[in-house]
């Protein structure tokens, strides 16, 4: 059984799972944890997003 | 100073000496991630590392990615081996069923081949986790 995940989709699910493992680890209470995880994803999410803008204006 | 030594002692006091749940919970974590923390009835963090990890390790093996074995000769391969072995049981088991021999001959499988090696690298960060709760330095 195979998957074709697009390349942001893949990097969505990345983002998500590193960030919940992330969270988990890298804080004490469970309220840290959230809040770091959500962070995370963000940071993730966003340097994707900024990346691909940039990919985009180096391109043109 | 006798300020300073007093705080250290204190902070020495909270880390546990080492016991067998030491040595127990990292090499089941390893072997199973996130059972290192389920040993120890952190049952949410358990369970939320086991889907984070195997989700990453089975999407990339579905993706087509490339397991890296121990013999691989070049460094970046040996590098991908390391952090393969890191998924522990998950890597152990897909070898013995010959899976993971992906070409990386196109860009999904090569996506597919660095999800196992980070699902591999997050479960060693797991596993520290997991050592940590158990001498007493986390909660």
């Amino acid at each position: 059984m195979t998957i074709q995940l697009t390349h942001f989709s893949a990097a969505f699910v990345f983002a998500l799972f590193a960030s919940i493992v992330f969270g988990i680890t890298h804080r004490d209470t469970t309220r840290e944890m959230v809040r770091y995880g959500l962070y995370c994803f963000a940071m993730f999410l966003g340097g994707i997003l900024v990346a691909g803008w940039a990919m985009w204006l180096v391109r043109r | 100073m006798a300020n300073q030594t007093t705080a250290k002692s204190k902070g020495a006091d909270s880390v546990q000496p080492a016991s067998a749940m030491s040595v127990i919970a990292p090499a089941l974590g390893w072997l199973i991630p996130g059972a290192g923390h389920i040993i120890q009835k952190r049952w949410i963090r358990g369970a939320l590392l086991f889907i984070s990890v195997a989700t990453l390790f089975v999407l990339g093996l579905m993706m087509q990615g490339h397991i890296y074995k121990a013999n691989g000769g070049d460094i970046l391969d040996i590098l991908g081996f390391i952090g393969d072995l890191g998924a522990g049981g998950m890597y152990i088991v897909t070898l013995a069923m010959n899976g993971g021999q992906g070409a990386i001959a196109f860009a999904i499988a090569d996506y597919g081949t660095k999800f196992m090696i980070v699902a591999g690298l997050l479960n060693f960060i797991a596993v520290a986790d997991a050592y940590h709760i158990a001498i007493g330095k986390k909660q």
